[in-house]
């Protein structure tokens, strides 16, 4: 079995069997995933909020790394979609007692499932998965690489409100090293066109991040006069302990999304966050629920763009479920 | 003893002595009686004819990682002693940080009896430069030397504490013993995982940047240069510390290095794709450290090639790259990958590669072999120079099959190796290596 | 465009435009209270015959009625051999559909399958009063129990062969054709 294979496939997208990020996809696929994701948006505003198009189908949400946000979006969009699916959590489960993930994946094969939606705190976990086992991969997040999901929510939220994703100033402010919303960003938004800039502390810009083709802007004031979008990413607390900034009270001052700042942009400006927003922090109150803020769109968009992944990952290809049930015997 | 062994018919290649033609060998009750065109054996000698390869003093690895004791299922001591001569070394110096560390005389007396019967390569023990290797009291260092250890190091773990080092540099002159020094600063490697730079942050892993190796290297340049003290800078990994090496040697230190083939072979890019097989430590760097690094050993900046063999088993490799421990093999393909750094490119001569391999490390660690001199041990190696050949990580003779080179087709193939005139290993071919009509081999089993 | 010597045109512009005529005069017929149809036409080329056969009736009856449209790709029962296609069309129902009398347009009625697919997406939307169907032709070939309430017409087709309804906004004319498979527009 061979993960992503860039051509051909039944999806007409030529996504292949799994999607562990978008830096192997090509402008056309991501745009072409978010047209699928226009239809699904109008599912959910249905009263009955569900078709039949994957009935039948099993998928795990393997969560190996907590998330509320990300597995009730991916859950939400499995049942509008009418398939069947399982949680997986670390704790409590064969995981805690010291199961490798190759073996959990193994287990899982053997009890017959089409997909699985998995979320890690390794860099690389969905990759590895993907190439063990024949069902689809959906990485909802490994480590500090990618979380693709998240990135086509907010390249749908930008097209939705823009218009376009190509020739616009996105800025990446905050925790880009420790970030994979900001490396699925930054992949998804360059390959679509885009102009990538990212802001934070240097302690928390990755070293040799010019070198993807982004721009360092190292004061948050310059990111606002020069972007069309700002995405804000979350401070996690940790980074504290960990010596990366002194104080969250510092940090907010000196690059914290506030009012005041937003009010002097030189032209329109938007605000995304991957949430969940420590608000006071990273982002004011003010922003967060102001004129500037798409961060609900986004919620409501994520149902939909995870609908169509799963959507065009499910079919697949007849000759790839005919050599996934070769592998199994 | 066992029987005289006379080697016709093969290309003596030599450095030491600068010789390098068609010749014969005999060995005699373990040590090289003679060397040279004409020679004669005696009527009981075992006649074996090589056919125009290449006989060379054995290899010499001063860096591997026997696991035992405690994690014998990746490596003992007797498959690693039989995985080293089937690369080609008929000696090797092992590591301390086992489970327990060799921190003692008694552990050190193991390690050597163990190394005794495995009959592959001779197995030397290098002892723990501090107890337990927390890099805070020095062990018994003379006790160590009086057991059989060859040097001290703390491997594994940097000797972080300059204090210590200094220390360990004056008291070792004593015994005129090196300190091998995993140079690494750990607050600046932090946890890294490979090397700091564009493929660690496309891929989220954690880098570890070059100055984590360059900051203690020059350090310890320093306060060898200020001891006198034998410093062996182990794994050199970037072109900032080959430039304190240089550095230092230039003011007179006594400071020697080595480089690992993978690091001569490789760089950061093996790792896409969380290839865990590429994940060491120090990590593989970027193309101009590889450069930097040739360069290095070509003009002697590096001393010598040592391979880190570093077994690990395959399900503890086969996981996350995060949780997937640190270290390659290297024994069994250290010699191919170095003639296809080295030779093929046109950078060193055979002849230097065999330098580099045998008579240098001889040389800096003041070893009565890596040479054929009449007198010396008799441990020789036989390769094909031209033999270009696919890895194929199942038959090795070592107990892990941990390479980043699977598939990889290299130049330059052990046949086979002697120590102390025993045959410790033989290339398995259908046909015999060697010519047919030469005398059929004796087998000796282990001693 | 179909070749002229590889496809038969069954019904012109014309023959098509007065079959659509007759349909809409057999919907007046049976439906005394216009004001409770709504046409839903089938993606692709049933959303145009369902509005033109909306003006007609607002011609012949003088009621304005509205239009929808519905795209069952979600709907399919043969998702698992055909796999997804990327871009599926949208399902726009401009009323709420409870009570009303919904009439399901399309072009070819084949195996009927299509025919399922969107009375299963409808009965997600809501309840309606009566649910029939309207079809340009009806080629045979019925996989399913599923007849047409209302039909323009009957094409005999040999194996190897299909019909194509050409409608203007796709195809830029109106026409009923008899074509190979493979030139199938």
């Amino acid at each position: 079995m061979t993960a992503n294979t860039t051509n051909g496939g039944a999806d007409g997208l030529g996504l292949g069997k799994d999607l562990t990020g978008l830096q192997q996809l090509t402008c056309e696929q991501i745009e072409g995933i978010l047209d699928t994701a226009e239809p699904f948006k109008e599912i959910s505003e249905r009263r009955i909020k569900k078709v039949p198009v994957l009935r039948g189908k099993t998928i795990v949400n393997l969560f190996l790394e907590p998330s509320t946000r990300t597995r009730i979006s991916f859950e939400f969009a499995e049942k509008r979609l009418s398939a069947d699916t399982v949680n997986i959590a670390s704790s409590g489960s064969s995981v805690e007692k010291g199961e490798s993930l190759v073996d959990t994946a193994r287990n899982l094969e053997a009890m017959r499932i089409d997909m699985v939606v998995i979320r890690h705190g390794s860099s690389g976990a969905a990759q590895f998965l993907a190439d063990r086992i024949p069902s689809n991969v959906i990485n909802a997040g490994d480590g500090q690489h990618e979380h693709p999901t998240q990135a086509l929510l907010d390249l749908l939220t930008i097209r939705d409100r823009l218009g376009s994703i190509a020739g616009r100033r996105v800025c990446i402010v905050g925790d880009v090293r420790h970030s994979r919303v900001a490396r699925s960003d930054i992949w998804g938004l360059m390959r679509c066109g885009a102009e990538v800039a990212v802001c934070g502390p240097k302690t928390l810009i990755p070293m040799g991040i010019e070198e993807l083709g982004v721009t360092v802007l190292s004061r948050v004031e310059e990111a606002i006069e020069w972007a069309e979008v700002l995405y804000v990413l979350r401070l996690q607390l940790e980074r504290m302990d960990a010596g990366f900034v002194p104080s969250l009270r510092e940090y907010n001052r000196f690059f914290g999304v506030s009012r005041e700042r937003l009010e002097r942009a030189p032209g329109d400006i938007v605000v995304l966050h991957p949430g969940p927003m420590n608000r006071g922090v990273e982002i004011d109150s003010d922003v967060a629920d102001g004129p500037w803020s798409l961060i609900l769109p986004q919620v409501t968009n994520g149902v939909a763009v995870r609908m169509a992944v799963l959507y065009l990952l499910a079919g697949g290809s007849p000759e790839r479920a005919e050599s996934a049930k070769e592998a199994r015997e | 003893m066992s029987r005289p062994v006379l080697i016709t018919g093969g290309r003596l290649l030599d450095p030491s002595q600068e010789l390098d033609g068609p010749g014969a060998l005999l060995i005699r009750n373990g040590r090289i009686e003679a060397c040279g065109r004409d020679i004669v054996g005696p009527d009981d000698a075992e006649v074996v004819d090589v056919d125009g390869l290449v006989v060379a003093p054995g290899f010499i690895d001063v860096h591997v990682h026997f696991r035992e004791p405690g994690d014998e299922h990746k490596e003992t001591i007797g498959s690693g002693a039989r995985s080293a001569a089937a690369g080609g070394f008929t000696t090797v110096w092992t590591m301390p940080n086992t489970d327990p560390p060799i921190d003692d005389p008694a552990a050190v007396g193991f390690v050597r009896g163990a190394g005794e019967r495995a009959g592959g390569a001779r197995v030397y023990p290098v002892g723990a430069a501090s107890r337990g290797l927390e890099g805070e009291k020095m062990t018994e260092v003379g006790e160590l030397v009086a057991a059989g250890a060859v040097a001290v190091s703390d491997d594994g773990n940097p000797i972080w504490n300059a204090g210590l080092l200094r220390r360990l540099l004056e008291y070792t002159q004593t015994f005129d013993i090196p300190v091998l020094q995993h140079a690494e600063d750990t607050g600046l490697s932090c946890g890294g995982v490979m090397n700091e730079g564009k493929v660690a942050t496309a891929l989220g892993l954690r880098g570890a940047p070059n100055a984590a190796e360059s900051c203690m290297v020059a350090r310890d340049c320093y306060i060898a240069e200020l001891t006198g003290g034998h410093l062996h800078v182990c794994h050199v990994s970037t072109r900032e510390a080959v430039e304190q090496v240089r550095r230092a040697k230039e003011c007179g230190a006594h400071v020697t290095a080595e480089v690992t083939p993978h690091h001569l072979a490789l760089t950061e890019d093996a790792v896409h794709g969380y290839r865990t097989e590429a994940k060491m430590n120090p990590p593989l760097r970027t193309e101009e450290d590889r450069q930097s690094l040739l360069d290095a050993l070509v003009d002697g900046t590096i001393d010598v090639i040592a391979t880190d063999h570093a077994p690990h088993h395959y399900e503890e490799k086969e996981r996350e790259f995060d949780d997937a421990p640190f270290g390659v093999v290297g024994l069994e393909t250290a010699l191919g990958v170095a003639m296809l750094e080295l030779v093929e490119s046109g950078r060193l001569s055979l002849g230097g590669v065999v330098d580099r391999l045998s008579c240098a490390p001889a040389r800096i660690m003041g070893l009565d072999v890596g040479t054929l001199r009449p007198g010396a041990r008799g441990d020789i190696v036989v390769f094909d120079p031209a033999e270009r050949w696919t890895v194929d990580a199942s038959t090795f003779m070592s107990g892990s099959r941990n390479t980043p080179f699977v598939g990889k087709e290299l130049v330059g193939r052990v046949r086979a190796t002697w120590v102390a005139g025993e045959r410790r290993y033989e290339l398995p071919r259908e046909a015999s290596p060697f010519r047919e009509g030469a005398p059929p081999y004796v087998g000796q089993g282990s001693v | 465009m179909p070749v002229a010597s590889e496809a038969e045109v069954l019904l012109d512009e014309e023959q098509t435009d007065a079959t659509l005529k007759d349909l809409a005069r057999q919907l007046l017929e049976r439906e005394p209270d216009p004001a409770e149809l709504l046409l839903v036409g089938i993606r692709r080329r049933g959303v145009e015959l369902a509005e033109r056969l909306a003006t007609e009736v607002e011609a012949q009856g003088g009621v304005a009625i509205p239009t929808g449209s519905l795209d069952i790709t979600l709907y399919r029962d043969d998702f698992g051999q055909i796999g997804p296609k990327p871009v599926i069309g949208s399902t726009e129902l401009p009323v709420e559909i409870t009570g009303l009398h919904v009439v399901i347009v399309d072009d070819v009625l084949h195996t009927g399958r299509t025919t399922r697919a969107a009375l299963n997406e409808l009965s997600d939307f809501g309840r309606p009063r009566k649910i029939e169907l309207c079809t340009l032709v009806d080629r045979g070939g019925r996989e399913l129990p599923i007849q047409p309430d209302y039909l323009g017409c009957r094409f005999e087709v040999a194996p190897g062969e299909e019909i194509a309804v050409s409608v203007p906004s796709i195809d830029g004319e109106l026409s009923v054709r008899r074509v190979p498979v493979e030139r199938k527009k």
